[in-house]
């Protein structure tokens, strides 16, 4: 099947972000629009203010956190199909965080998939990332050096329930510091309650009744603050998001151990310049190895790079896999070091 | 091997001093006398002689995991650490690895048998050897195995922390153990059981330096040093010498110059050495080398110093255009008796003996200045610049000889640094806890029209300006050659340094010492920053 010339492609990127001319709607834009298919609901891929927004089904209750109780929000269930001007659009499961969506369009035999943001490792508290076959994949790429390789999440939660348990034989609580969206309640469906109790932050908490309304095994937790202290002190673990470090909240809980939850904590730099005690090595990024296999699951014939390390993916894929790819640029470069650093939410 | 791994990442997943100790403590109980040896070695800073270029290590790790050169470079620019990079690389092969992997060895078999005989191979073998070590260790294991091979291992440990660990694990004083690994501590069991010997075993080796008494700087921008030190007639206030600080023992026949980084050093000053080898009596002297100015009565600059540093053996001609003397000022033990519990006013006298039967041309006695109150002490740091001293030096009369750091007796009150406000130009990525970071920078000052790069500096800002810098820097790129980065000509920023010299090697015709970051002037913009007419001045 030939794919149409490169000067009008299906969709392209424009200063409100990807557009699909043919349908007239865009995909996670940054700036105000009439229609958005917004792939999920972290702040880098889904903006308030759109006059319409469709996502995936289970997606609609954490988006509608983000961008607010009035925007207008339709739900598209995993793999039905909906005529957009034409053009057939499709969301499926992207293992990112719940309700996490790639987004297949389909026009005239020609088949596009924009991966958003994804994982293909296991994680309980959405729905299994599913390669979609097409001729062309926009991919990202935050973790895209082959660097990148993630260790099981069985063995990441081995490593963080027994290094809860020494923090509670030495009288410590311990605090694992993950995105308030997502990453958190991927943890909290990993630990082991039989441990100890286990206490939330507020921006943690907000997104708990979507999960659980979801059917997702988030464990019973409480909000952590003055009146739960003493319940959590020296045996309980506390999920917060990163922005929560150094402040007035955290230290109500001292003795603690500090530990983060993220890809960036593969390379010991990233780990050491926070000082933190522990970094556990979870992502809800595709790795260097999962990009790969997506491509090559996927079948595709030309490949978009995007957020992330897009140069050296890009031609990996051209001289070792001798496909052609492009780059997608992006306002927003991902997550990076940094960000993981300043602990921004996403 | 496992056992040695396994200290490493618990050193490094900790960040906390006590499990750090507790590690440590737990490795030296278990681990064998051999391995231990080892472990000591690397943990207080002892390399291996390079064995494998870091060019061809890279090549050969490329190749043995199936990724190209230029990935390997990205990967490297990205993670800030070659070793990690590559074991990383390794674990992430393109085709798996299907190697068993042999946990078995242990960290002396390894070094010994391994890793030392690939100098003496062939390039090829040495590629076949390493690509086999590689394959025969898990993730973990080839990252310490490439960190013994680059060299570059720091975990985060300090040598004071190995030395607590091991003097808890033989019940004797910090103190005492500190001194057990001084010198060229080699590796070997026999070395290991010798640190773990009981409090009261002999301390024979008569080559074995003390440890240094370091001095804490004095701050005072706050206080005047009235406040901070109570009356002047308490100090004994010196010169702070701007040379090698460097041990002297002269015991019997032995005689050796040991520098603060405990390497010996005699070679380099064999005028000192032979001096020494006549002087009546036995004594072990701290003090400093320096170039001397006979004419001027003051010392020489430390360029010229650097001269004689420079070769590992000092020939006639060197000698003569460079002479140097041991400017004493302390003495540790005299006629084989340790007198470093004594406190300084008698262990003055000592050194002043000492010097009176043989002081001359190569060994000097640091002269004690005479100041009746604060703001005479004041005037003479004032003078520090003209006297080619880097300012005072305050010893308590009442203290004895310390080991280490220790705030309170021993104070170095240098002079302000020199400073220039000076653009950003160039910026690389950092090592280590800046790995990923844009830390490491070229600055100009104006020659005209054009901004010459006079000084790199790496230290300075703030975390979070650090991050702030970065952030601009990614922003500004001008052009890209490899890692480093041409960025536009905005920033400025206020640069310290110790001293200046006239250097050939360096385009600004000048080179400055110990340059470092005070301040990111935000306030300034870039023409108005310093000229280097400005910094010849200082010349």
């Amino acid at each position: 099947m030939p794919l149409s010339s490169t000067t009008s492609p299906l969709v392209r990127p424009t200063k409100h972000g990807l557009y699909c001319a043919a349908g007239n709607f865009f995909i996670d834009p940054w700036r105000k629009v009439d229609r958005a298919v917004v792939t999920h609901a972290h702040s880098d891929h889904a903006r308030p203010g759109m006059g319409a927004y469709l996502c995936s089904s289970s997606g609609v209750g954490v988006l509608r956190e983000r961008v607010g109780q009035s925007a207008s929000i339709e739900g598209l269930a995993f793999g039905e199909r909906r005529n957009m001007g034409g053009i057939m659009v499709s969301l499926h499961p992207a293992g990112h965080l719940l309700g996490s969506a790639q987004v297949r369009l389909e026009y005239k035999g020609e088949v596009w998939v924009i991966t958003g943001d994804y994982k293909r490792d296991a994680d309980t508290s959405c729905e299994a990332f599913e390669p979609v076959p097409c001729q062309t994949i926009i991919t990202e790429s935050t973790f895209g050096l082959p660097v990148y390789r993630w260790p099981t999440s069985a063995q990441v939660f081995l490593q963080i329930n027994d290094w809860w348990r020494e923090n509670q034989r030495e009288g410590r609580i311990s605090v694992l510091f993950a995105y308030a969206l997502g990453k958190a309640q991927r943890v909290l469906c990993g630990l082991d309650p039989s441990i100890g109790p286990i206490g939330v932050h507020g921006a943690v908490d907000r997104m708990l009744p979507h999960y659980r309304d979801a059917g997702r095994p988030i464990p019973p937790t409480v909000r952590a603050s003055r009146e739960t202290k003493e319940q959590l002190r020296g045996m309980g673990l506390i999920v917060a998001p990163g922005s929560a470090r150094n402040t007035p909240w955290l230290r109500q809980f001292a003795p603690y151990s500090l530990a983060f939850a993220s890809g960036w904590m593969a390379v010991r730099g990233g780990r050491r310049r926070m000082a933190l005690d522990r970094g556990f090595v979870l992502s809800d990024h595709v790795d260097w190895k999962g990009i790969l296999e997506t491509v090559a699951d996927c079948r595709a014939e030309r490949v978009g790079v995007t957020h992330g390390y897009a140069g050296p993916l890009m031609r990996w894929l051209r001289e070792e896999k001798g496909l052609e790819a492009y780059e997608v640029p992006t306002r927003f470069v991902g997550e990076s070091v940094q960000d993981t650093e300043e602990a921004a939410e996403e | 091997m496992q056992q040695f791994t396994d200290l490493y990442f618990a050193l490094d997943a900790s960040n906390r001093t006590t499990s750090k100790l507790a590690a440590l403590q737990k490795y030296f109980e278990e681990a064998d006398a051999a391995d231990a040896a080892w472990a000591v070695y690397f943990l207080i800073g002892g390399r291996l002689k390079r064995t494998v270029a870091s060019r061809e290590f890279r090549e050969w790790a490329g190749r043995a995991c199936g990724y190209p050169e230029w990935m390997v470079e990205e990967c490297y620019d990205h993670v800030g650490d070659l070793a990690e990079t590559l074991a990383l690389l390794l674990s992430n092969r393109v085709t798996p690895n299907e190697a068993q992997a042999e946990a078995t060895i242990s960290l002396s078999e390894l070094v010994e048998q391994r890793i030392l005989p690939l100098r003496d191979m062939e390039a090829e073998d040495r590629e076949a050897a390493l690509c086999g070590f590689w394959s025969s260790l898990d993730a973990r294991q080839c990252l310490v195995l490439n960190k013994l091979i680059t060299g570059g291992f720091r975990v985060g440990v300090s040598r004071t922390l190995v030395t607590r660990a091991l003097a808890e694990l033989a019940g004797v004083e910090v103190a005492v153990m500190a001194h057990r690994m001084m010198g060229d501590w080699q590796p070997s069991e026999a070395n290991y059981r010798f640190l773990l010997l009981p409090a009261d075993a002999g301390m024979e080796d008569p080559a074995r330096p003390y440890p240094f008494c370091l001095a804490y700087p004095l701050e005072t921008a706050v206080a005047g040093p009235a406040e901070l030190l109570g009356p002047v007639e308490d100090w004994q206030i010196e010169w702070k010498w701007d040379g090698i600080r460097a041990q002297l023992i002269k015991r019997g026949a032995e005689i050796l110059l040991w520098s603060r980084g405990e390497e010996m050093i005699g070679e380099a000053f064999p005028e000192i050495i032979e001096a020494a080898s006549r002087w009546e009596g036995d004594a072990v002297l701290d003090g400093e080398i320096l170039a001397w100015d006979s004419a001027a009565e003051k010392p020489g600059s430390f360029g010229q110093l650097q001269r004689r540093l420079g070769r590992k053996r000092a020939g006639p001609k060197l000698r003569r255009e460079v002479p140097v003397v041991f400017m004493a000022y302390d003495c540790m033990e005299l006629a084989g008796s340790d007198c470093r519990m004594e406190e300084t006013a008698i262990r003055l006298q000592h050194l002043e003996s000492f010097c009176r039967k043989n002081g001359g041309a190569w060994l000097r006695c640091s002269p004690g200045l005479e100041c009746s109150d604060w703001t005479g002490v004041v005037e003479a740091q004032a003078s520090s610049r003209e006297r080619r001293v880097e300012g005072l030096m305050l010893k308590r009369k009442s203290a004895p000889y310390g080991v280490g750091r220790k705030k309170g007796d021993w104070w170095k009150w240098k002079v302000e640094p020199y400073s220039v406000d000076a653009v950003l130009v160039y910026a690389q990525q950092g090592h280590g806890r800046r790995a990923g970071l844009y830390t490491d920078y070229t600055f100009s000052v104006w020659d005209g029209e054009a901004l010459v790069p006079f000084a790199k500096a790496y230290s300075g800002l703030s975390d979070a300006e650090i991050r702030r810098v970065d952030r601009w820097i990614r922003q500004h790129t001008r052009e890209k050659h490899g890692p480093v980065r041409v960025v536009d000509s905005e920033l400025v920023f206020e640069i310290a340094f110790e001293g200046i010299g006239e250097s050939k090697r360096h385009k600004s015709g000048i080179a400055v010492r110990f340059p470092r970051i005070l301040r990111w002037r935000e306030d300034k913009p870039a023409n108005e920053a310093d000229t280097l007419e400005t910094i010849r001045a200082l010349l």
